[in-house]
C-alpha cells in the first residue's frame, strides 16, 4: 500500500505562502495515491514559472522543461513508452502565451495524458504582468497600466482544438480538484484541467474573496459545479456527428460564463482513438511493448539497401 | 572521333514535367550496365512552370562530382534552350551556351527552331518531334485519344531519343522503367517504355547512331553496386542505429529523410510525428531521448533556428540525443529554399545561449552520410550531448553510385544506460551524478528506482534546481568535460583526412559536401601539373586540434574552399589552432562546386596570383 510521502520529496517549496500551487500539488500527490499509481510508473512535465518547479515536490520521474514547451517535450516521452502515466502542469502564460501553438497542435493528436493548468491571470514569476488569461481591461497589483489585449478562453480554445476532456476545478477546493482530476488521468485521450488559482502575492482582483463572492450583494460563491445543474458533457456516441457537435457548442457556450457565475466540472468528454491507438493500428508492435522495450541492436537494414540496388 | 563512356548529359524542363524520373532512369540504366553516375538536381522553389534542371554525369569510373559542360543537352521546352530573357525579371539565359563543343542539344521539332537561333555552329542539333511519337505510341495501347492525359511522357520520348543517339543498351532502360511502375501502374510502364521506343528509334533512324560522337557501352560489373541519394543515406543510417522516433515540420530539403523513414516505419517500429513547428520537432525528440529511445529530428537553416532554444535545453539536461540532421540551404530567413550553401557551420557550432557541449559531423558524401549518421547516436548515448550532422542540399540531393554498404563492425553502443537489476544496487541513484569522466549513468522513467528530475535551471546530482556556485562550477565543469572525453576517445580516423601525397606543395582544406568536387578537381589539376593534397575536416566539434595542426605543418599554401561567403572553417582553424590559410575559395550563389570549378580557382591562385576567387558558374 503506498502511503502520501511515496510521492513526496524533501526539496524545499519557495512558493508564496497561500499560493494556489499547494493546492494543485497536494491534489496531484493525493490524486496519485488514491489510484495508488506506483511513482516509477509516472512522468510529470511542467513549464517555466511557479508552477514549473511542480516536478520537483512529487516523487516521481519529473521533467521541469522549457517555458512553452512543456507538452512537446511530455508528448516525446509519451510516444517513447506509452506505458507511463503522464501528467504535464504549466502556468496560463507557458501554456496560452508562448505555448499556445503547442497547446492547440497537442490537443490536435489525442494523446493519452493529461494537462493541467495552472490559471491566474498572471506572470507571477516575473513579478506580476498580465497573463494571457486576464480578462481586458483590468490591472492587478504591480501592472502599470490595465491590460488592453483580450484575455483567451482555455476552455474553449481547448475544445476546439480538440482535447477529449476538458474540465475546470479550483486550487482551493482540493476535493473536487482531486475528483477532477483523478477523472482526467483516467480518462484515455488527451485531457485538460484548466485550474483556477490564486496568486496572493500579485493578482489582487481574483482573489480568495473574490471567488468566494464576498463582494457580491448575494455573497454567493461564483463558482458552481456543472454537474449540479443538470448538465453532462460527455459524449454518448462519438460516431454521431450531431451529438458531438452539439456537446462541443453546449461546452462552448458554458465555458465563456465569467463574472458572477463562474461553472467548474467536466466541460466535455468523448473516448475516441487516442494518438498511440492509431500508431499501433499502424504498427502493431507498439500494441505489444513501448517502443522503448524493443531490441534495437540487429535491425537488418539489407532490405532497404536492396530496393536501391 | 568518338568517346565512350564519358557522357554529361542533362535534362531541363518547367518544373513538373518529370525530368526527375526520366533522369533516375537513365541513372539506373547505367549502373546497371556498369557503369559510374553522379546525378544531382537544381529546381526552384516552386511547384509546377518554373525551369528546373537535372543533371547526369556518367563514366567508366567512379565520379565525386558534377561538371558544368552538357556534351547532350535534352529541352523539355524552349526555357531550357534560351532562358527566360523575355520575361519582365528574366533569371537566366538557358542552358545552350554550356554545351560542349561537338555536342548535341535534343529537342521539340514542332518549336521550328532555325539553327541559326542557337547561336552555335560547333554543335549538333537533334530536332525530335516528341508529340507525334508520343501519339505513335500511345496509338500501339489505343489511348491517343487521352493524349492530354499522357503528354508528361514527352520526357521518356526524350530519354530515349537520347539513348539512341548514344547508341546504349535499351534492355537496361527499359528495365529501370518498368520497376518504377508497379502493380496497378504496370500497364503505364508499359506505355513509358513504347514511348522510350519511339524516341530511341526515331532517333537511330534519322541520325544514325554515329553521328554523336559519345556512346555509352555495357562494363563489367564492379560488384554489387547501389545508387542512393544523401537523404537515403541518412534515413538508412538512423534506421541501422535503431533510431525509434523522428520529428520534422516540412521543410525544403530536409523532408523527403523523415517521408522516407515513415514510409518504412513500420517494417522497422518508427515512430514518425510531423509536429507543429520545429520548436516542438526538436522538444519531441528530446522527450523522446530522455525516456530512453533513440530519437531524431531532422531540418534546414530557418528550422534549426527555432530549434536553438530546445537544443540548450537537451544540453543542460544532458539528454542522451536528439541526434539532429541539418540539411544546410542559402540563407539567411528563406534564402533560397532549394539551392545549397555550407553557410551555418559558424551557427550549429554556436546555437543556443550559455555554453554546452554538443557534437557537430559533417559527412563528406552519400557514404559519410550513412555512416556519420549512425556514429551520431552512438555518440548521442555515450556522451549523453545533442549531435548534429551537419549535410547540405547538394548531399541531400546528390544521387549517385555507391559500393553495397558494409555493415560489419557497426555496433549499437547505448553507453551508460542503467537496466533495473544494476538500478537495484544503489538505493540513492543520481541522475546527475557527479563522476571523474562527467558521464552519469542513466535510467528511464518506468525503471523501477531509476526516478530522477531534470531541469533547464542549473541542478544538483538528483536534478533539483540549484543556484550554489560551487555546484554550478562542478556541473558546468563535468559537462564540459564530455566532449573533451569524445575527442579523446573517438580516434583520429574519423576526425580529418588528408587526402593525396602528404608531400604535396599545396593543401586544399575544406568539409562537408565539398568533398566530391574537391577529389575529381585535384586530379585534374595533377594532370595539368598542380599537386595538392586535400584535408578534409569531418569533426567540427570536437574539433580535431591537434590533428589538424600536424596535418597542416608544413603546408607551404593553403587553400580554403567552401561553399559560403565568409570561408567559416578556415576562420574556426585559425581559432582552433592559430593557422591561417593563404587563400580562399568561396562560392555562396546557391550552387554546388563543380569539378571545373576546383581547377578554376586553383589555377587562378597558383598560375594567376589571385589571393581570393569567388566563383559562380550558375
Amino acid at each position: 500500500m503506498l502511503e502520501l510521502k511515496n510521492y513526496r520529496t524533501q526539496v524545499h517549496n519557495d512558493w508564496c505562502p497561500g499560493c494556489g500551487d499547494f493546492g494543485i500539488v497536494n491534489a496531484i500527490q493525493m490524486t496519485l495515491l488514491e489510484m495508488q499509481l506506483e511513482p516509477h510508473r509516472i512522468a510529470v512535465f511542467s513549464g517555466i514559472g511557479c508552477s514549473g518547479k511542480t516536478p520537483h515536490f512529487i516523487n516521481a520521474y519529473g521533467f521541469h522543461t522549457l517555458h512553452g514547451r512543456v507538452l512537446p517535450i511530455a508528448t516525446g516521452a509519451k510516444l517513447a513508452n506509452p506505458s507511463l502515466t503522464v501528467i504535464a502542469v504549466g502556468g496560463d502564460g507557458d501554456g496560452l502565451g508562448i505555448g499556445a501553438g503547442h497547446f492547440v497542435n497537442t490537443g490536435r493528436r489525442n494523446l493519452d495524458f493529461t494537462y493541467v493548468l495552472h490559471d491566474n491571470g498572471v506572470y507571477g514569476l516575473t513579478k506580476g504582468q498580465a497573463s494571457p488569461t486576464l480578462p481586458k481591461g483590468l490591472k492587478t497589483k504591480s501592472m502599470p497600466a490595465p491590460s488592453i489585449q483580450e484575455g483567451v478562453n482555455p476552455i474553449a480554445m481547448a475544445v476546439a482544438s480538440g482535447y477529449t476532456f476538458v474540465a475546470r476545478s479550483y486550487a482551493l477546493d482540493v476535493r473536487h480538484l482531486k475528483t477532477t482530476l483523478r477523472a482526467a488521468i483516467e480518462h484515455r485521450g488527451s485531457a485538460f484541467v484548466d485550474v483556477l488559482q490564486t496568486c496572493p502575492t500579485y493578482n489582487d482582483i481574483n482573489t480568495k474573496e473574490w471567488y468566494a463572492g464576498d463582494d457580491l450583494p448575494s455573497k454567493a460563491p461564483r463558482l458552481y459545479k456543472l454537474e449540479e445543474t443538470g448538465y453532462d458533457g460527455r459524449v454518448a456516441d462519438p460516431t454521431i456527428r450531431d451529438e458531438v457537435n452539439t456537446k462541443k457548442g453546449n461546452a462552448l457556450l458554458r465555458s465563456f460564463e465569467w463574472g458572477e457565475k463562474i461553472p467548474i466540472g467536466v466541460f466535455f468528454k468523448m473516448e475516441v482513438a487516442t494518438f498511440e491507438d492509431q500508431l499501433a493500428t499502424r504498427m502493431p508492435a507498439l500494441a505489444e511493448k513501448p517502443f522503448v522495450e524493443h531490441d534495437i541492436y540487429n535491425r537488418d537494414i539489407v532490405p532497404l539497401l536492396d530496393e536501391l540496388a | 572521333m568518338s568517346i565512350t563512356n564519358s557522357l554529361t548529359w542533362m535534362i531541363g524542363g518547367p518544373q513538373g514535367s518529370g525530368i526527375n524520373s526520366v533522369a533516375e532512369n537513365f541513372a539506373k540504366a547505367c549502373i546497371r550496365g556498369g557503369l559510374h553516375v553522379f546525378a544531382n538536381i537544381e529546381y526552384h522553389s516552386n511547384i509546377k512552370g518554373e525551369h528546373s534542371y537535372y543533371r547526369l554525369r556518367v563514366d567508366s569510373r567512379e565520379l565525386q562530382s558534377h561538371v558544368d559542360w552538357v556534351d547532350l543537352l535534352v529541352a523539355l521546352d524552349k526555357e531550357t534552350l534560351f532562358g527566360d530573357l523575355n520575361k519582365v525579371h528574366p533569371t537566366h539565359a538557358g542552358h545552350r551556351h554550356e554545351v560542349s563543343p561537338g555536342g548535341g542539344i535534343i529537342y521539340d521539332a514542332s518549336l521550328k527552331l532555325s539553327p541559326e537561333a542557337f547561336g552555335r555552329d560547333d554543335i549538333t542539333l537533334f530536332p525530335i518531334p516528341y508529340m507525334d511519337l508520343l501519339i505513335d505510341a500511345l496509338k500501339e495501347f489505343g489511348k491517343e485519344r487521352e493524349l492530354s492525359k499522357y503528354q508528361v511522357m514527352v520526357n521518356t520520348i526524350a530519354l530515349g531519343a537520347s539513348l539512341g543517339l548514344v547508341n546504349y543498351d535499351f534492355g537496361l532502360a527499359s528495365e529501370a522503367i518498368k520497376e518504377g511502375f508497379t502493380g496497378r501502374k504496370a500497364a503505364l510502364g508499359e506505355l513509358n517504355i513504347s514511348a522510350a521506343q519511339h524516341g530511341y528509334d526515331y532517333a537511330a533512324k534519322t541520325f544514325g547512331h554515329n553521328v554523336f560522337p559519345i556512346r555509352l557501352q555495357r562494363q563489367a560489373l564492379g560488384g554489387r553496386r547501389m545508387m542512393i541519394r544523401g537523404v537515403q543515406a541518412v534515413a538508412i543510417g538512423k534506421v541501422k542505429a535503431g533510431c525509434g522516433f523522428q520529428t520534422y515540420y516540412p521543410i525544403t530539403p530536409a523532408t523527403d529523410e523523415s517521408e522516407y523513414l515513415e514510409s518504412h516505419q513500420v517494417t522497422y517500429n518508427m515512430i514518425v510525428v510531423q509536429a507543429e513547428d520545429e520548436i516542438s520537432a526538436i522538444n519531441m525528440a528530446t522527450g523522446a531521448a530522455h525516456a530512453g529511445l533513440r530519437s531524431s529530428t531532422s531540418t534546414s537553416g530557418p528550422g534549426f533556428s527555432l530549434m536553438a532554444e530546445g537544443l540548450g535545453w537537451s544540453g543542460i539536461t544532458e539528454a542522451p540525443g536528439p541526434v539532429i540532421i541539418l540539411w544546410q540551404r542559402s540563407g539567411p530567413a528563406t534564402g533560397m529554399p532549394t539551392r545549397t550553401e555550407q553557410g551555418d557551420l559558424r551557427f550549429a557550432l554556436h546555437a543556443a545561449h550559455g555554453e554546452f557541449p554538443r557534437m557537430i559531423i559533417a559527412p563528406g558524401d552519400v557514404v559519410e552520410c550513412f555512416y556519420d549518421t549512425f556514429d551520431a547516436f552512438n555518440y548521442a548515448e555515450r556522451y549523453q550531448v545533442p549531435v548534429i550532422v551537419l549535410a547540405d542540399k547538394f548531399l541531400a540531393s546528390t544521387y549517385k553510385d555507391i559500393q553495397f554498404l558494409n555493415t560489419d563492425g557497426m555496433k549499437v553502443d547505448r553507453g551508460d544506460f542503467l537496466q533495473e537489476a544494476d538500478i537495484v544496487k544503489n538505493p540513492d541513484y543520481k541522475r546527475y551524478q557527479l563522476t571523474d569522466l562527467g558521464i552519469s549513468p542513466r535510467t528511464r522513467p518506468g525503471q523501477k528506482g531509476g526516478i530522477f528530475w531534470t531541469t533547464g535551471d542549473e541542478h544538483d546530482e538528483y536534478g533539483h534546481i540549484t543556484e550554489a556556485a560551487d555546484l554550478r562550477v562542478r556541473m558546468m565543469t563535468k559537462r564540459m568535460k564530455k566532449i573533451e572525453l569524445a575527442g579523446q576517445v573517438i580516434p583520429d580516423s574519423k576526425k580529418a583526412t588528408l587526402h593525396g601525397p602528404r608531400s604535396a606543395p599545396i593543401t586544399i582544406v575544406g568539409w562537408g559536401s565539398t568533398k566530391g568536387a574537391i577529389l575529381d578537381g585535384m586530379e585534374e589539376l595533377g594532370a595539368n601539373g598542380i599537386e595538392t593534397n586535400f584535408l578534409q575536416i569531418r569533426y567540427v566539434s570536437p574539433f580535431p586540434k591537434t590533428l589538424v595542426q600536424k596535418l597542416l605543418y608544413g603546408s607551404s599554401r593553403k587553400i580554403a574552399i567552401e561553399n559560403n561567403y565568409s570561408a567559416q572553417m578556415a576562420g574556426l582553424i585559425r581559432e582552433m589552432t592559430g593557422i591561417a590559410v593563404d587563400n580562399k575559395i568561396v562560392k555562396f550563389d546557391g550552387r554546388p562546386f563543380s569539378q571545373n570549378e576546383i581547377y578554376e580557382g586553383v589555377s587562378d591562385i597558383i598560375k594567376n596570383g589571385m589571393n581570393e576567387v569567388m566563383l559562380s558558374h550558375a
